[in-house]
C-alpha cells in the first residue's frame, strides 16, 4: 500500500462535478452506514425522533463540526493541526476578557476571530518558514495556546458576558433549527463551493497530492499552506464564539480534548490523513454520522468513555472496510 | 555526521545542567544528590516510554495509543492482584507485559498488513483501549487497600539507594541501546525510517520493522503500566490521561525526527529528563503551576525549531522535498 | 435514488412505531455526578437506589461524565433532558457553566437540585448541602489542629489538597476554612494546592508539599481522592509520624492508611446518606411536596431552605483507629 492513487479516485478527488459519480464511493458507503444508525436509534428509544430533541443533539457537534470544515482543507493539504481546542480555549479568553472591559458583542465576536487567526498565524508560520513538520509544531503549539489560558485565567472563571450573547449558542433561527446548526449548513455549502469549484480548492488538491510538482507549476505551497492554517485558526475563533456563548463562561478547561474528535471528523469523512483527497459532502456526513451515533447512545445513558470506544471502532472499521473489499476482490479475480 | 548527531546531544545535556544551576540558586535542596535521584526516579516512566514511541517514531509511524495501553494493561494487573493476591508478582506483571504486546501487536498488524495509517489507528485504538478500561472495571477504581503489599512495594525497593523504578529504566536504556546499534532488527527500523525504497531494494520489509517498533512499544508500555500503578498506588480509567503528548514532546525534545530515520537512545533519554526536571522543578521554584503548560508548550516549539535546523544541515536538501512528495 | 427511498421508509416506519409508546408511570430522576468511578459517588447512587426501593415508583437514572469536566455534564444532561425525566440531580464540577442547560431544562419542566457541588441560583431550585460549610470548614481545622498536635508540638504548618480549582463546595470550605484559621492560634497555612481529582496529579502536589515546605505538619484533602493521594505520598516519602494527612475521605479507601500511621483522623458525612437525601428531595419536588422554607428527606428528617434554596443535610462523622474498620464495610 502506498500512496498511487488510481486515476478513478483522483479524478474524483478533484472535479466532483456530477452527484451521481461521486456518491457511489466512500459517500454512499457512509450514508448506508449514517441511514442504518438512524434506524437503528430510533427503534433504540423512543425519544430519538422528537424535533426539539434532535435539535438538542446538534449542539453537541455542530461547533467541532464548523472546525472540522477548513480542517479538512488542511489535512488535504497534507497538514494537521493538533492545537484547534487550543485555540478556541484562548479566543474564548480574549472574548472573556474583553467583555470584563466592556466591550459591546461585534466587537467580542471581532476579537475571537482575530485571536483565533493569529495562533493559526504562528503555526503557519512556524511551518512554512522553518520547515517543520506540522504534527510536532502543533503538538507545541496546543500545550502553548490553553498554557497561556491557564496562566491568565488560573483558577478563575469569566464570566461578564453580556445579554445577547447567548444568542450564538443557545439561540434558534427558525422553530428548531439553532443559530449554530444553521451556521454549520451555511459554512459547509462556502466550504463545498470553496474547495469543489474555486482554483483555491484545486490548488489544495494538487499540493496534498504532489507538492513538488505543484510548486514547479507555479503554485506558491508556503503561501497557500500559511492561509490554511490561518483558515483553521478563524473558525476555531467562530466556534469560540459559539461555544462560549453556550457555556456563558470561559474556564481554561474549555473544550478539552477536542482535537481528536475534530481529526476523526474529518478522517472517518474519507479524507485521507495522508492527504490528497477527501471532499466536504464526507466530512458533512461523518459529521452526522457521529453526532447520531453519540445521541443515540446518550439517549440509552451509555457512559461517555464507551461511546469513545465505538467511535474509534466505526473509525478503524470504516477505514479498513474497503481495504479488505479490495483485497478479496483482487483475490476472487 | 556523527560529530553533529553529538552536539545535538551535548547541547541538551548542556540545558539541562544550565537549568539545574539556575534553579539551585532559588532552591538549592534541589540539586541534592539525594533529590537529583529522586527526581530521575520520576522521570523513569516517561523515559521507558519515550525509548518505546522513538522506536515507532523512527520507522515513520506514531504511536498514540501508549497511554491507553499503559491503563489498560495498569488496570487488569491491579485487578488481578486485588482479587487473586496469592499470585506470586512475577507472574502478575508478566501478564501485564503480554497484554501490553498483544495491544501493540494489534497496532502494528493494522498498520503492517492493512496499510491503514499509523496515526489513525492509533487514534482509534487510542480510544478504544481506553474505554476498555472502563468496561472491566465498571469505572470502579482499585484503591492502594486492594493490593497486595508486594504489588505496590516492590519496584520502591533500594539497592544501593537507588529505587527499582530507576533501576528498571537503566536496564531498559541499555538494553535498547544494544537494540539500536547492535541488533539488525534496530538498524533495519533507521534504515526504513531514513529511506523506505532504499530499504525495500535491500531487503527490508518497511511493514514488518513497523510492526515490530509497535510490538515493542507495547510491551514497554504493558511494563510501565505495572510500574504506573504501583507508584501512585490506584488504578482507574483515566490514568495516564494525556501521557501520549508528553511522551511525543520528549522524544522531540530530544532530537527524534518526526519524519523518520533520526533519533538517538541519549537525546531520547535526554528529552525524558528535561521535561522530567521542569515538571518537578517549577512547583519547587516556586512558579504556579498555572505556568507549566506554556511552558513546556514552548520548550517543544523551540526544541523543534532548533531541531529542524540540525537536520537541514545533514544534507537532505534535494531529498526532502522529494520525500514529502513521496509522503 | 435507492438510498433517499430507504431513508424515507425507515422514518415513516419508525415515526408509525413510536406513536404508540406511553409514558411509564415512574418518576425519572438523573442522578449526575462529578465523574463515574469515584467511590464517594458509587456509595452515593446505592443510597439513591435505596431511596428508589423505599419510594415504589422512582426510576433513579445514575450516569455522569468520564472526566470531571463541565462539558462532560452538560452533554449528560442533554440526554437526560432529551429523555424527558422528571427531575436532575446533580452535583457540579462548575457552578456557572451548567447554569445554561439547567435553565433549558427547567423550562421544559424539569425538576433541577443540586446537592454536593452547587449551582449558581438560577439554575437549581434547591441546593443539599451535606452539612452547613460553616460547619465542615471548622470540622477540617479542628482536625488539622489535632494532626498537628500527634507530631507532638502545639503549632505548626498545614497546607490544603483540594481537587479542581473551580469545584464550588471546595471553594466555600477553603473560605470557610480560612474564616475559622484565626481561631487557631498555633496553625499556619502555607501552601494551597490543586490535585484535580487525580490520583497521580494530587500524589505529585502532596510530594512537592512536602519539599517545599520541610516543616509542614499536616495536610488538609477536603476531597476524597487528594486524601488518598496525599496519605501515600506521606507513606512513600518515609513521614509517617512527622506528617499527618487529614481531611474529607471514605472509610473503606483510609483504612489502611489509619493503620500505617499516615493519617490520625478524618471526616465524611455518609454519601449514602446524602444520595438518599437527594433522591427524596427530588422526588418531593415533582410531586410538589416541597414548600418554599423546607422539603422533606425521608429517614433523614426535613431539610431547612434557607433565602437562596440551599439546605444542610447533618453533621460530619470523624472517624479515627476505633471506628473506621467498622465503617469500612458499609462505605
Amino acid at each position: 500500500m502506498d500512496g498511487i492513487m488510481s486515476q478513478t479516485t483522483q479524478a474524483k478527488a478533484t472535479t466532483g462535478v456530477s452527484w451521481t459519480s461521486r456518491f457511489k464511493t466512500w459517500e454512499a458507503f457512509l450514508l448506508l452506514i449514517t441511514a442504518a444508525v438512524f434506524v437503528l436509534n430510533t427503534l433504540a428509544s423512543p425519544y430519538f425522533l422528537d424535533p426539539w430533541n434532535l435539535s438538542d443533539a446538534t449542539f453537541n457537534f455542530t461547533e467541532k463540526a464548523v472546525v472540522a470544515l477548513p480542517l479538512a482543507l488542511l489535512i488535504i493539504c497534507r497538514e494537521i493541526d493538533l492545537s484547534v481546542a487550543s485555540i478556541i480555549a484562548l479566543c474564548s479568553v480574549v472574548m472573556g476578557l474583553l467583555a470584563e472591559a466592556g466591550f459591546s458583542i461585534p466587537l467580542l465576536v471581532l476579537g475571537s476571530l482575530i485571536a483565533g487567526t493569529l495562533c493559526g498565524l504562528l503555526n503557519g508560520v512556524l511551518v512554512t518558514r522553518f520547515d517543520i513538520p506540522s504534527i510536532v509544531v502543533t503538538i507545541g503549539t496546543m500545550s502553548l495556546f490553553r498554557g497561556i489560558t491557564y496562566i491568565i485565567l488560573g483558577d478563575t472563571a469569566l464570566k461578564s458576558y453580556p445579554s445577547g450573547f447567548e444568542y450564538f449558542g443557545q439561540g434558534y433561527v427558525y422553530w428548531v433549527f439553532s443559530f449554530e446548526f444553521v451556521s454549520f449548513l451555511v459554512l459547509a455549502a462556502v466550504f463545498y463551493f470553496l474547495l469543489h469549484r474555486t482554483n483555491f480548492g484545486r490548488r489544495t488538491y494538487a499540493i496534498g497530492n504532489n507538492p513538488t510538482a505543484a510548486f514547479y507549476s507555479g503554485i506558491n505551497v508556503a503561501r497557500h499552506r500559511l492561509i490554511l492554517f490561518c483558515l483553521v485558526g478563524l473558525f476555531c475563533g467562530l466556534a469560540s464564539v459559539m461555544l462560549t456563548s453556550r457555556l456563558g463562561s470561559t474556564r481554561p478547561t474549555i473544550a478539552l480534548g477536542w482535537e481528536l474528535s475534530i481529526i476523526t471528523m474529518v478522517v472517518l469523512g474519507g479524507v485521507n490523513i495522508l492527504g490528497g483527497s477527501g471532499t466536504i459532502s464526507g466530512v458533512v456526513i461523518a459529521v452526522f454520522l457521529m453526532g447520531m451515533v453519540t445521541f443515540g447512545l446518550g439517549l440509552l445513558n451509555v457512559p461517555g468513555i464507551v461511546m469513545s470506544i465505538i467511535i474509534g471502532l466505526m473509525l478503524i472499521a470504516v477505514i479498513a472496510m474497503p481495504i479488505l473489499l479490495r483485497r478479496f476482490k483482487q483475490r476472487r479475480s | 555526521m556523527a560529530n553533529l548527531l553529538k552536539n545535538r546531544e551535548t547541547q541538551l545535556a548542556a540545558v539541562i545542567v544550565l537549568m539545574l544551576v539556575l534553579i539551585a540558586f532559588v532552591n538549592p535542596d534541589f540539586i541534592a544528590p539525594s533529590n537529583l535521584l529522586s527526581v530521575y526516579t520520576e522521570s523513569s516512566i516517561l523515559i521507558i516510554l519515550a525509548l518505546a514511541q522513538m522506536l515507532v517514531v523512527l520507522t515513520r509511524c506514531i504511536d498514540l495509543s501508549v497511554a491507553a495501553n499503559v491503563a489498560l494493561t495498569g488496570m487488569v494487573v491491579a485487578m488481578i492482584n486485588s482479587q487473586y493476591p496469592e499470585l506470586t508478582l512475577p507472574l502478575v506483571i508478566a501478564a501485564g507485559v503480554v497484554l501490553g504486546t498483544l495491544l501493540g501487536m494489534i497496532n502494528g498488524l493494522m498498520v503492517w498488513k492493512l496499510g491503514i495509517p499509523a496515526i489513525v489507528v492509533t487514534l482509534g485504538t487510542m480510544s478504544i483501549y481506553r474505554g476498555i478500561v472502563f468496561l472491566i472495571s465498571n469505572g470502579e477504581w482499585v484503591n492502594s487497600h486492594e493490593m497486595s503489599l508486594a504489588f505496590i512495594n516492590t519496584p520502591r525497593t533500594e539497592i544501593f539507594g537507588v529505587q527499582g523504578f530507576a533501576i528498571i529504566s537503566l536496564l531498559i536504556i541499555a538494553a535498547i541501546y544494544i537494540f539500536t546499534e547492535k541488533r539488525p532488527l534496530g538498524r533495519e527500523m533507521y534504515a526504513a525510517g531514513n529511506s523506505p525504497t532504499a530499504a525495500f531494494y535491500t531487503g527490508i520489509d518497511v511493514g514488518r520493522t513497523q510492526f515490530w517498533a509497535f510490538t515493542i512499544s507495547g510491551m514497554l508500555s504493558g511494563l510501565c503500566g505495572y510500574l504506573w500503578i504501583s507508584r501512585y498506588a490506584v488504578a482507574y480509567v483515566d490514568v495516564a490521561l494525556g501521557f501520549e503528548l508528553q511522551v511525543v514532546a520528549a522524544c522531540v525534545i530530544g532530537g527524534v525526527s518526526i519524519m523518520g530515520g533520526i533519533g538517538t537512545v541519549l537525546g531520547c533519554v535526554l528529552g525524558a529528563l528535561f521535561l522530567g526536571v521542569i515538571n518537578n522543578a517549577l512547583p519547587v521554584i516556586g512558579i504556579s503551576p498555572f505556568w507549566q503548560m506554556a511552558i513546556s508548550g514552548s520548550v517543544i516549539v523551540i526544541a523543534v525549531i532548533a531541531n529542524s535546523r540540525a537536520e537541514r544541515k545533514v544534507g537532505r536538501i534535494i531529498l526532502r522535498k522529494a520525500t514529502l512528495a513521496r509522503g | 435514488m435507492a438510498l433517499k427511498k430507504l431513508l424515507a421508509t425507515a422514518i415513516v416506519t419508525a415515526t408509525m412505531t413510536t406513536a404508540g409508546i406511553a409514558n411509564a408511570a415512574d418518576t425519572r430522576v438523573g442522578l449526575v455526578v462529578k465523574a463515574l468511578g469515584i467511590g464517594f459517588f458509587e456509595a452515593a447512587a446505592e443510597g439513591a437506589q435505596e431511596a428508589a426501593k423505599e419510594l415504589g415508583d422512582v426510576e433513579v437514572i445514575y450516569t455522569g461524565p468520564t472526566t470531571t469536566t463541565a462539558e462532560g455534564q452538560i452533554e449528560v444532561i442533554n440526554s437526560l433532558i432529551a429523555q424527558k425525566v422528571d427531575a436532575i440531580a446533580v452535583s457540579a464540577n462548575d457552578q456557572d457553566a451548567l447554569v445554561p442547560i439547567l435553565k433549558k431544562a427547567q423550562q421544559r419542566g424539569i425538576k433541577v437540585m443540586s446537592w454536593d457541588s452547587g449551582v449558581a441560583p438560577d439554575g437549581r431550585q434547591v441546593h443539599l448541602n451535606p452539612s452547613s460549610n460553616a460547619l465542615i470548614g471548622e470540622m477540617n481545622i479542628k482536625l488539622a489542629s489535632d494532626a498537628v498536635k500527634a507530631t507532638g508540638s502545639d503549632s505548626g504548618e498545614i497546607a490544603i489538597l483540594s481537587a479542581t480549582p473551580t469545584a464550588t463546595n471546595q471553594n466555600i470550605w477553603i473560605e470557610e476554612m480560612k474564616k475559622v484559621l484565626p481561631n487557631y492560634a498555633g496553625l499556619t497555612l502555607v501552601d494551597t494546592v490543586y490535585g484535580d481529582d487525580l490520583a497521580d496529579k494530587s500524589y505529585r502536589e502532596a510530594v512537592a508539599l512536602m519539599k517545599n515546605h520541610p516543616n509542614l505538619k499536616a495536610i488538609v484533602a477536603p476531597t476524597t481522592v487528594g486524601i488518598l493521594a496525599a496519605a501515600q505520598a506521606v507513606q512513600d516519602e518515609g513521614k509517617i509520624g512527622q506528617v499527618y494527612v487529614t481531611g474529607l475521605g471514605l472509610p473503606s479507601e483510609l483504612a489502611g492508611h489509619v493503620d500505617s500511621g499516615a493519617i490520625k483522623s478524618f471526616a465524611i458525612w455518609n454519601p449514602i446518606d446524602l444520595g438518599y437525601s437527594a433522591t427524596m428531595i427530588s422526588y418531593n419536588l415533582v410531586k410538589g411536596n416541597a414548600s418554599d422554607s423546607e422539603v422533606g428527606m425521608g429517614r433523614m428528617g426535613t431539610a431547612k431552605l434557607d433565602a437562596d434554596g440551599s439546605a444542610a443535610m447533618a453533621e460530619p462523622f470523624i472517624y479515627d483507629a476505633s471506628n473506621v474498620h467498622k465503617f469500612a464495610e458499609i462505605f
